[in-house]
Formats: structure tokens, sequence, C-alpha cells
């Protein structure tokens, strides 16, 4: 591929600059050209903030990426490249992070001169798909391997006969996902191969985001705008994000940091230095800088006689400034348990003070262990990092590249395990930490009304405990809070936004919310607010667990709501109280007349808690209610429950 | 005819309960729909009250209340349900199956009250119906086992006198079918579990609002006055003579229940109309109830027992209301005497080759427990026996009318289990009662059954100092002043204001014929004790021969004697 010159007719640069840059592009190898095109991107960014230092001080993180991106769509094209045209992206969001990735992405896009749409693919029309030239994809994935609500109706579609040939499509796939699950970033990986399949051509290599997912989002997007705006660039160069180790090719570039999207996904931890930056409207607080929010209450939902325990968790967030809405979530950034912690660090004969390097600082390797590294998950790529330190059988298990195995040793594993079955000793703490997957944080759907209650938040927390491998084993987040979290301690907390998950924008809408055991929450806060804004449309709960005397969560607050007139109906189900276990969707049943009635005037239906189980049976009884009461065809039932969707009457948040 | 027009308030002054029942529709309410509520386990008040109707009424575990709250969780509800026995008297299938019926159900335990009635406790609302219909099946019932109706008739079930007993026991009982309301709502509410359309009700005894309060009758067969007499709203003294049954003394406006801090409240022992004929016996009652149902206070529900109707309007006008409504005055009181109120416990050999077994139970209370598997005990007996049980007012039983060739059997089991008949133990343990309360009971404000054991331990060890160790005080402690177990006709009254703190009441008689008179207000256990005991060692030291407790402390002139309920609050 030749280089044109620049000229002052085809470029924006007067004939000094023309002549001083074609000197020096005359002389640039391949590696440098990309480099430089890195170099400018940041550059231009700084230039916008209006920050740069005089003499152009480059930007501190941008380093040289690894290998090649795709070829150029538009290879063979000569002149000034051709493959410019207008962007479109496309995101498929359920807790709101792709949809938020997806804006910035569309900001930086304008911001270097592109045209750029963005679409939810649920508002997307599929006819338009063949007359796009950039598609720029950020999709979620959730449980195992399930698209987001919203883009299911693109999924499928794209994955019909009905999708068209794509050949003039030039594509790129930003991936989120939880490396935890065994469908990492399934959605995205299938989409960027069906893409492929149909003949469209990679921009640059999907990158699968784990649920820090901050750092690869960012080198993904600059490289898919150093990509696009290759008319402008003399050559075809890529910015990469700092930090990542990892490389990418064709299959895509995994990037192995915390954090995520993938199941009641949280992210990250680390006061890390400036990493390379998000807008400026990005709230104070994040999960990379939570706020320190003091613990007001702190008990068992949960009766006497319980073999569940459910916290209640009040905490304050006065002059935080943080604010929220019904549906969204705040995620904790726990600490590890002390215990394990401590029998890490006797395993591996380090010592609890010796220092160790977190982003920029040293700390005591027992402090940055309880607080910044994930221990009690163990990820194919942590077990491939820590193979080489292994003696015996973890390498030759990586070696092998047997997937299964180490998936089979990973469930109800951590790390602590993994050195002690494969006798890894004997390693500093300074080469083992950093390889450890940094603590990612967990999301909980706040239970109450910022309206109602500005300073306070209250959480609904499962604590999760069970045994596997003959130890104990707890999830790291729900034990912190109900073992070793009291009222007056302080907790990392950050905000979570939920844009699919939002009470009507109708007061007068009626609402039907199922929500069993923990998803209850977000409904709690719902009612809140409605009461507290004197909402009047209708409203009614389908609430389950497994038994009433001491399982129902919030029930004096349902009680007090019932009585009141706020909530209108409440259907229970409690399925160890009766031979036949019982379940919300049998309630549903029971009620189904008034269930289709209610969604013809217009009722919201919303549904949040179990994914594996709970989500499909409530979706299956719903499309029988509609198909039954409505007198339709499965399909026709299909339709009608897709376009609730698309009305945004129907929305779900599971994990 | 009435001499006086009865009065009517201005409805605004009637009291919600009569609001309620007036709307219930004779007793329906909203009970269907509260039970078939799932988001709670209770149901609401209103719909309460009518339950109570129906023989069962709201709880829940005191002992857990705060902590609930707290975790936003309802109390933990559940319902006591009552079942009648008039006199106290089952058969072993009937005792089976209220047995089964509190396995299934009823967390195991069985209570026997001091009404001679059973009670099953902790029946959750979504089996409410099935117990009750379980219960029915057995041929037993609990309509107006509560609520403002005539409630279960006691009746002595005195093993000595047979024929009188029998002679006694079916006029009481016909008398309390006769009191029975008839309304259809338990039948549909019970046993058939839906709304029937076009019922026609009615209550001919009652009327649609039914009694302002409570109504308690029970027939004494003296020598023995274990069903207190005194403390019934309608009392009848047996009269028998040469072993047949003559008539029966009437004897009016007895009653337990106060409030604390109210003197305007007070217990109040009955007065002795007069005698009439056994035949005339389901006439009186009904009389008398009807009096009460168009004279009693439906203002106020803390001044509406027949006692204060009596008290309020005189024993003169209650004769003459009663004599103009029968058409006829009663005869001249007849002589009685009694010489005893608790059990004689033990085998007692009958006149027809037929013998009785008298066993004592420790507040009433049957259950499983591994040192005391009480509920199979009885079980096993009732199976044995195959006959007749029949609850005391003190809550023991009398496996009654053991054939000669069952009778060893029954003993075998009596023994296996250690079951006591009165050998064993302290008298004073088997005179004295306690009540529920803690941690069922909704009134409670004190301990009761749960202190009551080691209240007793440390009286025996206390008459034991003091050379006392066979004697039989009665000592009867509630959780609460409205007195279940008639704590105010006891020598020792112990009953409840906080917890730990008790009202320590003195001076009633042996055979409940004399109210007692507070002598400690407001007492922690430790006070009570130690005001007890010099007492004790003083009676120990000067009573007369055959001098009991309770009358030695009126002629030491510790506490006054109460001559009257009116009186009861005045210091001592």
């Amino acid at each position: 591929m030749s280089t044109p010159l620049l000229k002052v007719e085809n470029s924006p640069f007067n004939a000094e600059q023309v002549a001083l840059l074609n000197q020096l592009l005359g002389t640039l190898s391949a590696e440098q050209a990309q480099w430089l095109s890195g170099y400018l991107t940041a550059f231009q960014r700084v230039l916008q903030a209006g920050a740069v230092a005089p003499g152009g001080a480059a930007p501190a993180v941008v380093v040289p990426s690894v290998s090649a991106v795709q070829e150029d769509a538009g290879s063979g094209a000569g002149g000034a490249v051709g493959g410019g045209g207008p962007v479109t992206v496309l995101y498929g969001s359920q807790t709101g992070n792709a949809a938020r990735l997806a804006q910035q992405l569309a900001k930086r896009a304008k911001a270097v001169g592109l045209s750029v749409a963005v679409h939810c693919m649920s508002e997307f029309k599929t006819s338009q798909l063949k007359k796009l030239a950039n598609l720029l994809v950020v999709v979620s994935t959730h449980g195992e391997g399930e698209p987001p609500d919203k883009a299911k109706e693109f999924y499928d579609f794209l994955f019909s006969k009905r999708a068209p040939r794509l050949e003039s499509l030039r594509y790129s796939v930003l991936a989120l996902g939880d490396i935890t699950y065994k469908q990492f970033c399934h959605t995205g990986r299938q989409i960027d191969l069906r893409l492929e399949e149909l003949g469209a051509k990679r921009l640059r290599g999907r990158m699968d985001c784990d649920v820090d997912y901050r750092e690869p989002a960012d080198q993904w997007m600059a490289e898919v705008l150093a990509e696009l705006t290759a008319t402008k660039a003399p050559a075809k160069l890529a910015l990469v994000g700092a930090g990542q180790a990892a490389g990418h090719g064709a299959a895509g570039h995994v990037c192995t940091g915390a954090c995520g999207s993938q199941g009641q996904a949280g992210l990250v931890s680390l006061s890390l230095p400036a990493a390379p930056v998000f807008d400026a409207e990005e709230p104070v607080y994040d999960r990379s800088r939570p706020f320190s929010a003091e613990v007001i209450e702190n008990y068992n939902l949960n009766g006497r006689g319980s073999d569940k325990e459910t916290r209640y968790v009040k905490l304050l967030l006065e002059g935080s400034g943080i604010r929220f809405a019904p549906g969204d979530s705040l995620g904790i950034v726990p600490e590890n348990h002390p215990s394990l912690v401590d029998d890490l660090i006797s395993a591996m004969g380090w010592r609890p003070d010796e220092p160790v390097r977190v982003g920029k600082h040293d700390l005591e390797l027992r402090e940055a262990l309880l607080q910044h590294y994930e221990l009690t998950q163990l990820t194919r790529p942590l077990m491939e990092q820590l193979s080489e330190f292994s003696t015996d059988g973890l390498a030759d298990m990586v070696a092998r590249g047997d997937a299964e195995a180490m998936e089979n040793y990973a469930k109800g594993r951590d790390v602590l395990d993994l050195v002690r079955d494969f006798g890894i000793r004997g390693v500093a703490a300074n080469q083992f930490v950093p390889r450890l997957r940094k603590m990612p944080g967990r999301l909980y759907s706040i239970s109450s009304s910022y309206a109602a209650n500005p300073d306070e938040a209250d959480l609904t927390i499962a604590a999760v405990r069970y045994q596997a491998h003959g130890r104990a084993r707890y999830g790291v987040c729900s034990v912190y809070c109900a073992e070793r979290v009291k009222p007056g301690d302080r907790v990392r907390v950050y905000p979570n936004e939920n844009p699919n998950f939002r009470l009507p924008a109708d007061p007068d809408a009626p609402m039907i919310m199922v929500g069993p055991g923990t998803g209850a929450a977000p409904f709690r806060a719902f009612l809140e607010e409605r009461e507290e804004l004197g909402a009047t449309g209708k409203n009614w709960l389908f609430f389950g667990d497994r038994r009433f005397r001491t399982d129902f969560l919030y029930q004096t607050d349902w009680l007090r709501w019932r009585s009141s007139g706020l909530l209108t109906r409440i259907d229970v189900a409690f399925s160890r109280d009766t031979s036949q276990k019982v379940y919300v969707q049998h309630r549903m049943a029971e009620r189904a007349r008034e269930i289709y009635d209610w969604l013809q005037e217009g009722a919201y239906f919303y549904v949040c808690g179990d994914q594996k189980a709970m989500a499909p049976d409530v979706h299956a009884q719903l499309r029988a209610i509609v198909q039954q009461q409505g007198g339709l065809s499965g399909a026709a039932a299909d339709d009608y429950l897709a376009e609730l969707q698309r009305q945004n009457r129907y929305q779900r948040d599971v994990y | 005819m009435s001499r006086y027009e009865p009065p009517q308030p201005p409805p605004e002054k009637l009291s919600e309960v009569e609001h309620n029942k007036a709307a219930s529709r004779f007793l329906r309410g909203t009970l269907l729909e509260s039970l078939a509520d799932r988001v709670t386990s209770g149901i609401p008040e209103r719909d309460n009250q009518l339950l109570k109707f129906h023989g069962s009424y709201l709880q829940d575990d005191r002992d857990l209340r705060n902590e609930r709250a707290k975790q936003k969780l309802e109390p933990a509800w559940s319902f006591m349900v009552r079942v009648r026995a008039p006199g106290g008297v089952v058969v072993a299938d009937q005792w089976l199956a209220l047995t089964d019926l509190a396995r299934r159900y009823g967390g195991n335990s069985l209570r026997l009250t001091s009404r001679q009635a059973f009670e099953l406790h902790g029946i959750i609302k979504w089996q409410l119906q099935d117990t009750i219909a379980g219960i029915n099946a057995a041929l037993l019932s609990t309509i107006a086992a509560c609520g403002d109706v005539n409630r279960n008739v006691m009746c002595t079930p005195n093993p000595h006198q047979s024929k009188a007993h029998a002679q006694v026991w079916q006029w009481v009982q016909r008398m309390g079918e006769h009191l029975t309301p008839r309304t259809r709502a338990y039948h549909e509410i019970w046993v058939e579990r839906r709304k029937v359309v076009d019922t026609r009700d009615e209550e001919p005894i009652y009327g649609p609002t039914y009694l302002p309060r409570k109504f308690k009758i029970g027939a004494a067969i003296p020598p023995c006055n274990d069903v207190d007499v005194f403390s019934q709203d309608l009392g009848f003294i047996a009269i028998v003579e040469k072993g047949e049954l003559i008539g029966f003394n009437v004897v009016v406006g007895g009653g337990m229940g106060m409030t604390h801090g109210e003197p305007a409240t007070y217990p109040q022992v009955g007065t002795v109309l007069g005698f009439h004929a056994p035949e005339e016996l389901i006439d009186v009652a009904e009389k008398v109830v009807t009096i009460q149902r168009d004279y009693g206070d439906r203002t106020n529900r803390k001044h509406a027992r027949l006692k204060y109707t009596i008290d309020d309007r005189g024993v003169d006008w209650f004769i003459e209301e009663l004599a103009a409504r029968r058409g006829r005055a009663l005869q001249p009181a007849r002589p009685f005497e009694f010489t005893e109120r608790g059990d004689r416990f033990g085998w007692t050999d009958g006149p027809d080759g037929r013998s009785h077994l008298t066993l004592y139970v420790e507040c009433g209370r049957l259950r499983d427990t591994p040192e005391r598997p009480l509920l199979t005990a009885f079980e096993e007996i009732a199976r044995a026996h195959g006959g007749e049980m029949r609850l005391t007012p003190s809550q023991n039983v009398i496996v009654a009318g053991v054939a000669p060739e069952r009778r060893a059997e029954i003993e075998r089991i009596a023994s296996r289990y250690a079951l006591d008949d009165g050998s064993g133990g302290s008298a004073v343990r088997r005179e004295s009662m306690a009540c529920v309360s803690f941690p069922l009971c909704p009134l409670a404000m004190a301990e009761a059954e749960r202190y009551f054991p080691d209240l007793m331990t440390r009286l025996e060890r206390m008459l034991a100092d003091a050379g006392l160790a066979s004697e039989p005080i009665v000592v009867r402690m509630t959780g609460c002043p409205n007195g279940c177990v008639r704590p105010y006709l006891a020598e020792i009254g112990l009953v409840g204001k906080a917890l730990g703190r008790y009202n320590l009441y003195l001076g009633g008689d042996r055979v409940g014929t004399r109210l007692n008179r507070l002598f400690r207000e407001n007492a922690d256990t430790e006070e009570i004790f130690a005001s007890l005991e010099p007492i004790i060692r003083q009676f120990a030291a000067e009573r007369k021969s055959g001098e009991h407790f309770g009358d030695y402390v009126i002629r030491a002139g510790i506490v006054a004697p109460v001559t009257s309920g009116r009186d009861f609050h005045s210091p001592r």
C-alpha cells in the first residue's frame, strides 16, 4: 500500500506543516507509524480537553500496541482511503455498562470528526443493517451466555435466515462479560463471528472484557476510532491503553483485569493512577474511586429457624453527592476473609507486612490481599498465569490446554486451594500478587428511594455459604457484609446506573413486579418512590421465597403499603411450606386474567432475581398467559412480549 | 315482663365491638376472606373479635415480637383454639382425636383449661380450618368457647358421687346446648369453607349482637366447690339429698376480671338468689342470660359483665326481673356446705364396680418432652381405657368409669410414665394453678405457667422449713388481671403487672367463697418471698387446729377480709 503524499489541497495543513509532515512521514517504519497514530489520537483528546502541556507532553499512558490490527477494509482503494462513511454504534445492555460505553464511544467518534449514530439494539430497525457502512457493537453477556433482554430480538434476527449479506460492512465488537462464567462474553463472540460469516470485515478484532472493562474498552475505542479515521491518517496506527499484557489476534482480545457485567457483576477496586480517562461527566465516585460509606444498620431479615440469611444493610451516603434512581444498584468493594488471607500468606511462606506494589503504591502484603485482589474465584487466565509457578499438575493441565479440566478444577475452589493442590510456594509475593485478578465489586439493587431518603441507601444482601472440597466456602462480599461489617464501620461503595430497569415515566401507569427472594429489593425502592411522589398508578407485587414465617422479606413494608392502598395487590408463594413446591409463576397462573387485563391497561411488567430458573419460568408463564388470555398463537404471544419490551414495558434485572 | 325499660344507648356510645357484631351478619364478618389472605398469617382485629365466638383467637409469640418487628417480619402469629367439653367430659376417641390434632397442628401440646376445656395453641392460619374441621369430625365443637356468649359450662366432675354427678352433668350439658349460638356461620366457615348464599340466621336467645360480654356458667356439687361457683356469672349449687339431685341454688354476679389502675373494675363473688327444681334449670339460665343481654352495658366493655349489671341495679331488682321473666319466683335457697375445692387424686371405686383415677397435670399442660412425654402417656391411657375422660376445674384429668379388667393396664401406663396420682409431689403444688401467659397470651404482662414450677419449688422449701411440708395452700398465679385461673379466690394470689412483677393478694378462703386482698403491689419475686416468709412462719406457730392459711391471715389481722368486690380495692 502506497502512502499518498500530503498536500495543502487534500489536508487541513498549511504548506509549512505539509512540508514538515511529509519529511517525517517518509522516514517512518510501520511500527513507528502505528505508535504515532496512537500518540496523535491521545494528543488530540488532550487538546480537546484543553489541558495539553506546553510542548505537547505525551499522555502518560500511550504505549505501542503489540501486534497488527485488522486488514484495512478499504485496502486496494487508492488515494485518500475511502472507507469512511457514517458510523453506527449498536449496544445491547442489561445493567447499563454497555449503554454507557456506547455513548462514550459515540462522543469520542464525534470528537474526531466522524458522523455517528447510537442505537439500543431493541430500537434499531434491522432492515437498515445492510445499508450500514461501519458498525461498532458494544454488548454484554449474562448468566450462562444470555444476551441482554433488549438485545435478544436483534440477536435472533442476526442469526435468522432473514439476516442480509453484509459484504460492504466494516465492524468491530466490544464484548462485556465476567470471566468467572463459562460462557464468557458469549454474546459478543457470537455476534462477531456471525458478522464475519455474513461477509462483514473487521475493523479491529473483538475485545472481550472482564468485569474491569475500563482499560480494555478504552483501548478498543482508541483503536477502532483510529481505524475509522484512517482517511485522515496517513497510515494504519493504533492506540493501546496501558497496562494490559495480553495481545490480540483475529479471535479477539481478552482482557483479564477485574470488573464486569456478566452475572451480578461488579467492578474494580483499585485506586489506580489516572488511567485512560473517560468523560468528565463520570460520577465522582465510581468503581475505582469508591465512597467510604458508614453502615447505619446491618441485620438479618430472615427470622429464627430460617435456613437463609439475608442482610438488611443501611448505608449513610450523606455528603457523597451520590444520587440514584429506583432500579439502580450500589456496588460494594468487599474485603477478603482475614483467615483466607492469613492462610494464603502462611501457605506461601510470605510475611504479612512485606511490601507489595499495588498500582503506584507500596502496601503491606496482608492489606493488599485483604483489600485489592480477588482470592475466592479461579479463572482460566489466572490459572494460566500462575501455572508457571507450579511444579506439577497445573502446568501440565495448562500446557494441555485442557479447558474442561481447568473449569472443573476451578469450580468451588480458590487461590488457596490452587497453591496447596499444586505445590506452589517459594514464589515472591511481588511476583505472585500482581497476577491476581483485581478485587471486583459486587452490585446490589438499592432497596430504598433517593427521593424519600436521599442520605441513605438500603441494600438487601443474601449471604452465600456452602461446602465444597472439604472447606466452608462463601460469597466474598455477602459474607463480608454478614459477618464482619458492623454498624459504625465503613464500606467502599459506588453507584451503578441501571437504565434498563426504571419506573414507568407515567406515574399513573400500572405496574406488575415479580421479585422473589432478593429480587424484591428494587421493588421496595419502586414503591417507596411512588409513595413519596404520590404516584397513583396501580402496583402489584409477586413475591416468593422458601418459608412464609421466616423468609418473607420486607413483609411489614408490603403489608403497610397494602393497607395504605399503595400496593394494590400482592401475591406470595412459599416453596417449602407445602408438599408441592409453589413458586411465583404458579401464583401468576392463578391470576392470569387479571395480569392480562393489567397489561392491556398499559401495565409495566418487571422481573428481578434469579436468572437461571425463575426468570425463564416467569417468562414462560407470562407468554402462556398472553397466549391463553389473548387468544394468540405462540408466535403472536412472542410478538406481544417483544412489543412490550420495545415499549420498555417488560423490564428485567436478573442475575 | 320487665319492670324497667332496658337501656338503649345511642349508637355513637356503643363500643366498637358492638358495631362490629351488629355488622357481622351473625359472626361472619370477612373471616373467610381473611383466612384466605396469604400475605399475612394474622387476621384483622375486627375478624379476630368475631373469631372468638368461633372458639379461637389470634396470638403471637411474645418472645419474638420485638425481634421480628425489627426484621420487618410480622409478629409470629398463631391461633389458640379452644374446644368445649361441657363439664369437662369427653370420651377416649375424642381424646385421641385431639391428641392427633395437637401433634399435627398444635406443636405437640394440648392444654387443659381451668374451665374444663381443651386448648390447642400455635395453630397457624393455613391450618386453622383443618384443625377446627378435625375437632368437629370428632363430634366436638369450638363454637362459643370464647366470645360474648355463654362459654363452656363447668360442672364438678366428682367421681365420688357418681349418680348425682351423672344427673347434674346431664342437666348442665343440656343447658349448654340450649345456650349455644345458632348461627350457621360456624358451619360455613369451618366445615363447608365457603359462603352459603341465602342463609337465614336467627338467634332466639342472643339476638344479632349476642351478649355485651363473656358469660360463664358453672355448677358445683357440694361439698366440693372445684368450679368456683362464686366466680361464675351464673352458678348453680346442686342440692343432693340421699344421693338424688333435688334442685339447684342459683348464684349470680360473680366474675374475676379487672383492670390494673381502674378501681371501677373489680372481681366479685356471686350472690345466692334462691332455689329451683332441676327441670327449671334451662329456663332459669336462659332468663338470666336475656336479662344480661338487655341490661348489660354495651358502651364500656370493662363494665359489661353481669356482676356490674347487678351491682349497679341491686340484687333485689335482679330477683324481681328474673321472676317477671320466668313468671314465677325462686324458692328460698337451700342450705349447702363447701368443705373442699381441689381434686382428690388417685383411685376411687364407684358403687357400680367401676373405678376412677384422678391424675395431676402441672398447669394442665400435656406435651411430649424427652423427660416427660405426657401427651403420649395420656394418649396411651385413653387408648387402653376406651371410656370417659374428665377434665377437672383444676386442670387435672379423671380417667372415669374404668372397667375392672382395664384397671391394671392403666395402672401400668401411669406408673411407666410416672404420672402423679397424688402420692408424689406436694399438696401446695397440687392445689395451685397458673395461667398460660407468656409467650402466647396476648394479654400477658408477666410470666405465669413458665415461672410457676420454680415458684412452687421455692414455696415448698419455705413451707418445709416452717414444718408445713404437707400444708395444702391454694396458690394461683396469672400473668394479667383478667383472672383466668381465678386468682382472687386463692389463699395466695399473684397477678402479673410487668415482667417479673406481681401484685400479691392474701386472704381468700380455702373453698373459694371469699375474695383475697392486695397485700404487696408491683413486687418482684424476691420481695414476694421476703414478705411471705415471716407470715408463713407466724402461721406455723400460731395457727389453730385445722385452720387454713387464708383464714389465718384474716384472723391475725394481716389483711382485712373482703366481703364484696366493691370493697376489693380498699386498703388492708
